[in-house]
């Protein structure tokens, strides 16, 4: 990864909403090698999205989420393929993971209430031939988000003037 | 009745001779306008990397509150060899050749009054950072300025150096990346200077706290020269590169002889350096290197975005390869740096620092820090363009 790749990357990362022409500022790039240089990496799927991370309890959301462990059986000659493929196209499922230790997948399910992610998690997760074992952890407070902390610091401020 | 004291009879004469600090000036200046915009900061807007905290507090728990060896830590002397062995390959002998310190700012007091006799000459390259004149002085040595300009990209030219040398010389102070010009020197130019410094036997006290903040190529680390090791001073520390500012950490690296002069007043006006802050220069050292690579680069665009912006506003303003200032050009604008610098700061609110805090080299030009946020530096930018409109 060259260097200004990388710049440009922090930069979206930062602010996703940041213009080509704030990028080539930062980077001493021109403006039309930037939106080139991220045009070629939205094509090959370097950058994947734009997202917003929002504070759903601030906004006053009633979703709830949860966090569903399971262990699973493998088939021979596919491997968690097919039974990874199955889970995440249900939209309910925002996050599949494959882990090491005690369980094989992790999967962030949400719903409008917990007796709907556990009727979900009961009627089509548990359901399926793969699946040995569920294991549900509601989610009741977030705290940090894909690297952002949802709660304000204090901070005690710098001199105006210092040498 | 007892006789009355009169306590000015009793300042040392030294003191009426160091002038006052222009930056106290501008700070006093600052504090009267609210809501300012700050270009004016000398240190990182990032705090200190988590790790580097968490290590700090996890020693209180453990109740490591005492002195340490005079010399700092062991493991953190340790460190700081390793590190210069595998950066610049210049070995240092941590038992007797490296002294932690409380900030650059003690190993720069140390460092001068190691080795200055009264009348010394020690050269001082202008602009300065602020406090290298003063210390002399108060060492009883005599600081001898040497201009850099704009048109050398404020380098050391080794002839102007050789100029200044006289018989009285007993060393010159190198700041490269430089506070408050931004600028460096390859590895050409210093060597330029090394051929004068030996040629002339002189001593030198590099300071180099800004060496991690290098955009466009390595530091050249003055000790690693041929022939330099000997005849420096060599000092950094953990402000600019971790963001340690409040911790007051730092260390000297000189041969065995230099260090121990220097421990000898260390050991008697400081004592140590706090063990808190040596705990967490360890862990910098041993695990920062990630993060503190984050923050140059942070840095590095918020130079490309500072100084483009000031071209474009017409204040020439050169590259600036190092530390995390920029320092344009208002001598076209009519004003002086100072009226400038203040003009500015009643009218849009915005703090500078005038180029003449640092030395008569500095005139005509400003100290504009970028080590604050991007949001910042864009409005910053947008009140300076009104301003040089309105002019």
């Amino acid at each position: 990864m060259d260097e200004y790749t990388r710049h440009i990357l922090e930069c979206l990362e930062e602010d996703a909403r940041m213009t080509h022409d704030q990028i080539a500022a930062l980077t001493g790039l021109p403006a039309e090698e930037v939106s080139n240089r991220i045009k070629e990496m939205e094509d090959n799927g370097i950058i994947r999205k734009y997202k917003t991370v929002v504070d759903w309890d601030l906004a006053g959301d009633e979703n709830v989420y949860a966090i569903i462990e399971l262990k699973v059986s493998l088939e021979r000659r596919l491997g968690y393929q097919a039974l990874v493929e199955r889970l995440y196209k249900f939209p309910e499922v925002r996050s599949v993971r494959l882990l090491s230790g005690q369980y094989d997948l992790s999967l962030t399910v949400g719903g409008q209430s917990m007796k709907e992610v556990a009727f979900f998690v009961a009627e089509k997760i548990s359901t399926l031939d793969q699946v040995q074992h569920t294991t549900t952890h509601f989610v009741l407070k977030t705290y940090k988000e894909d690297g952002i902390i949802l709660y304000e610091e204090d901070r005690v401020a710098r001199l105006p003037v210092t040498p | 009745m007892r006789k009355t004291c009169r306590p000015s009879r009793f300042v040392a004469d030294v003191m009426k001779r160091v002038p006052p600090s222009g930056i106290r000036r501008y700070f006093d200046l600052a504090s009267e306008v609210d809501d300012v915009i700050s270009l004016g900061v000398g240190e990182p807007d990032f705090v200190t990397p988590w790790h580097i905290r968490e290590a700090c507090i996890h020693s209180l728990e453990c109740g490591e509150t005492s002195y340490t060896s005079n010399y700092g830590l062991i493991e953190l002397r340790e460190e700081i060899s390793r590190f210069f062995s595998n950066k610049f390959s210049t070995c240092y002998d941590p038992n007797s050749e490296i002294l932690v310190t409380s900030g650059v700012s003690e190993a720069l007091d140390l460092a001068i009054r190691a080795i200055t006799n009264p009348g010394d000459e020690i050269i001082v390259p202008q602009p300065s950072y602020v406090a290298y004149i003063p210390s002399v002085m108060f060492a009883g040595g005599v600081a001898v300025p040497v201009d850099t300009c704009l048109e050398n990209e404020f380098k050391l030219n080794a002839e102007d150096l050789e100029a200044v040398i006289t018989d009285k010389t007993k060393a010159l102070i190198l700041n490269y990346p430089n506070n408050p010009t931004g600028a460096t020197m390859g590895k050409k130019d210093m060597e330029a200077i090394a051929d004068v410094a030996a040629e002339h036997d002189i001593m030198v006290i590099s300071d180099e706290v800004y060496d991690c903040l290098t955009y466009h190529g390595k530091h050249t680390c003055f000790a690693s020269l041929d022939g330099m090791r000997d005849r420096t001073i060599l000092l950094n520390g953990f402000s600019k590169a971790y963001a340690m500012t409040g911790f007051r950490m730092a260390y000297a690296l000189a041969p065995r002889e230099v260090i121990s002069s220097m421990m000898l007043i260390h050991q008697y006006s400081m004592l140590c350096a706090p063990i808190i802050a040596q705990i967490g220069a360890i862990e910098a050292l041993r695990n920062g290197t990630h993060e503190m690579e984050k923050m140059v680069r942070d840095y590095d665009r918020r130079r490309h975005l500072i100084v483009s912006g000031l071209n474009k506003i017409g204040l020439d303003c050169f590259e600036p390869r190092g530390a995390f200032y920029a320092f344009p050009s208002v001598e076209h604008t009519g004003l002086t740096s100072e009226e400038f610098a203040e003009k500015l700061l009643f009218e849009q609110k915005v703090v500078t620092i005038p180029g003449t805090v640092f030395g008569k080299a500095g005139d005509g030009f400003l100290r504009c820090s970028y080590a604050t946020s991007r949001e910042e530096i864009e409005k910053a930018l947008a009140r300076i363009e009104a301003f040089v409109d309105g002019l």
